[in-house]
């Protein structure tokens, strides 16, 4: 499709998609461990804590998981523009 | 009838609700009009010009359906800390899809998830496979979303269902044939505004009614606020377990596979996928799944604590409340008699909305032992709540104005016809994209791709409206194994044909066999009964491969190892046949990297 660019950055575009599994794998990572780890597996063992008025696995269970994984995808979609750039592979 | 009339005549907001109805209608209809397309990549991808917030807005209104809308805070309300898989379980895929999925099907860049699956694994078998399973998931899926419509209509106006079912029909079938993707896009951005508006205005009200005027924000009621210390103490005192203590409807392992099939399920699910096909640019696809998550987890984080806050007051107001009257009321129009309590609260709460929402049959009471007060305790049960009232009653429930009501119907009604309109896009675009141009007519003109374009989302609109009057038995039971259907067969094709350069077709087609194979039956075995509409009296033809839950884990939950059978399966399979040809490893080089 792009052959011409595909041939000159070759290294560019290797670096880049190793970066980017990087990245991929930190913040699924982070995914895992706050949604089946802390809100569903650990919830009784974090519920002994409290935040505000509440256990602290519940208020992770029904609000702070979703609030972690709009900041996961922002921190995503920051980054990614930013390698892309570092690696010259922008569209 | 005279009883439909006398309430007709006495609520204050039907004129309200035609009203708000009329106006967001006649803006969805004017929104297709200006939208309307000649060419199929206008028709099936909005010409991807939608920018990233557009898009974000439209995915949201595309995701939350009637069932977001309407049902969930109920069923969190019902489960307690458990209802948090349908939380995570719908919120969580968005990062999988934004991480993993979406950046690299728009470089890829063509119509549908079948042409990528198709493309990918150089295979016109996987394509069919996957064409098939996006037409059944939708399918199901849709006739839903206009049993909702129909049933907000006869609530709300007091037309029949199967009127509101085909005025829903008209309104979808107008924007989606004129306009397609495109058209559907911006009535869509239109609807997740009606839809978050008119979920916020009651939930912020209630939120500022129970903590008597210390806080207006739901997410910081529920959290700041003694309500959650109250409610458990009520339900302690009233004989269940405390609101905020974990496992008490389903056990750990079984929250955790529910959880994870309903995250991969949203991460595969087409209707979703499609929506990142419509923007300019790969870096648009990223930015516009965060948008979507933020707009959705406006509602995903509301919707908590409206369930909080509705079960306390449900249970504060009417527990102990004093009869002071009961009406009997003959069977009329295929209802069944029945008594009209009418409550005094010890407490003066107002319980006039307790009164009203008798007649829909969705509340009752029966003053099982003539003590002259309702009791809500676990031992006597005095009165029975279906679950999907708590959005419906919240504005009657903390007194707000007439206009409201309406306004929550005109967002049910948005919620649900953004959905259908998405999924019937998908249906449409499987039957003429994928199966007719690629298998039937190859050579067909832009114009013929058209006109099957659009005659197919008329019989797609005209299937969802006949499973949205005659719902068969197995609907309700599908919609919620959709999610295990597209964990278990999309997902695993679509991520590995990304990352795994090596997965061939081989290993794609037998993956997605196994996983469907796997999970049908297992839901089949355990829900015939219900499928079928047999009792489960007629033990002998029970399959003999069910017989009990396996490691106790829900027909809901299964998903999650079809899923994990067909990861195996594809990642074996794909090692012991021949390396896919040079031009897909090329393909998969190039979607990975955005220039």
């Amino acid at each position: 499709m792009e052959s011409d660019s595909v041939s000159e950055n070759k290294s560019g575009r290797e670096a880049f998609w190793r970066a980017n599994k990087r990245l991929i794998f930190v913040l699924l990572s982070i995914w895992l461990i706050v949604s089946l780890g802390c809100g569903v597996w650990w919830i009784e063992w974090l519920n002994q804590y409290t935040i505000g008025e509440l256990p602290l696995g519940f208020w992770i269970a029904q609000q702070g998981s979703i609030y972690t994984f709009v900041v996961l995808i922002l921190i995503y979609a920051i980054c990614a523009d930013r390698l892309e750039r570092k690696y010259g592979v922008e569209e | 009838m005279s009883l439909a009339l006398l309430e007709a005549a006495a609520d204050p907001s039907r004129p309200w609700t035609f009203a708000f109805i009329g106006i967001t209608f006649a803006a969805y209809l004017l929104i297709g009009w200006r939208s309307r397309v000649s060419e199929t990549r206008g028709f099936y991808v909005a010409g991807q010009g939608v920018p990233a917030i557009a898009n974000g807005a439209a995915t949201a209104a595309d995701w939350m359906s009637a069932a977001s809308f309407l049902g969930m805070a109920g069923l969190i309300s019902v489960k307690g800390s458990d209802g948090s898989m349908y939380l995570m379980g719908w919120t969580g895929g968005y990062v999988l899809l934004a991480l993993l999925l979406a950046p690299y099907l728009r470089k890829f860049g063509q119509f549908t998830v079948p042409d990528f699956v198709g493309t990918r694994y150089a295979s016109p078998t996987a394509r069919i496979v996957a064409a098939c399973c996006a037409i059944f998931v939708s399918l199901t899926y849709v006739a839903g979303q206009m049993k909702g419509v129909g049933v907000v209509f006869s609530r709300f106006l007091d037309v029949p269902l199967e009127a509101g079912v085909i005025i829903g029909m008209f309104i979808v079938a107008f924007f989606a044939v004129l306009g397609g993707m495109k058209g559907i896009t911006w009535t869509q951005v239109m609807q997740y505004f009606v839809l978050i508006v008119a979920f916020l205005i009651p939930a912020f009200a209630i939120a500022r009614i129970l903590t008597n005027g210390d806080h207006s924000v739901p997410q910081s009621a529920f959290l700041f606020s003694d309500l959650a210390e109250r409610l458990n103490q009520i339900q302690v005192d009233l004989g269940f377990d405390e609101y905020t203590k974990p496992f008490t409807s389903e056990s750990r392992l079984n929250v955790l596979f529910i959880t994870a099939a309903l995250m991969f399920g949203t991460a595969g699910l087409p209707h979703v996928i499609v929506r990142f096909y419509t923007v300019p640019s790969v870096r648009a696809a990223r930015w516009s799944a965060f948008w979507a998550l933020l707009f959705i987890a406006i509602l995903y984080t509301a919707a908590p604590a409206v369930g909080m806050f509705a079960r306390y007051n449900l249970l504060n107001s009417l527990h102990g409340a004093k009869i002071v009257g009961v009406e009997e009321v003959a069977a009329t129009d295929g209802r069944a008699a029945r008594s009209l309590y009418r409550l005094e609260s010890p407490k003066g709460a107002d319980l006039d909305w307790a009164y009203n929402w008798q007649s829909t049959g969705l509340l009752s009471f029966a003053d099982l032992d003539d003590s002259g007060t309702i009791s809500l305790a676990k031992t006597s049960a005095e009165a029975t709540i279906d679950k999907d009232i708590i959005v419906l009653s919240t504005p009657e429930v903390a007194g707000l104005p007439a206009w409201v009501i309406a306004l929550v119907a005109a967002g049910g009604l948005a919620a649900a016809l953004s959905t259908a309109a998405g999924l019937l896009l998908v249906i449409s675009s499987s039957m003429a994209h994928d199966l007719y141009v690629q298998f039937i007519d190859p050579k067909a003109s832009e114009a013929k791709k058209m006109m099957v374009g659009r005659a197919m989302i008329i019989v797609a609109i005209c299937a969802a409206g006949w499973f949205g009057i005659h719902p068969p038995g197995f609907v309700a039971e599908t919609v919620a194994f959709a999610f295990g259907l597209a964990a278990a067969s999309f997902f695993p094709v679509i991520l590995l044909g990304i990352f795994d350069s090596r997965a061939n077709r081989e290993g794609a087609v037998s993956g997605m066999i196994v996983g469907i194979v796997f999970t049908a039956f297992y839901i089949v075995g355990n829900q015939w009964d219900t499928i079928f509409s047999v009792t489960r009296e007629a033990d002998f033809v029970r399959p003999w491969y069910m017989t009990r839950w396996f490691y106790g884990i829900s027909p809901q939950g299964i998903g999650t190892a079809g899923m994990l059978l067909n990861f195996a399966v594809t990642l074996v399979v794909s090692r012991l046949t021949p390396p896919p040809p040079k031009e897909v490893r090329e393909l998969v080089e190039n979607i990975r990297v955005a220039g």
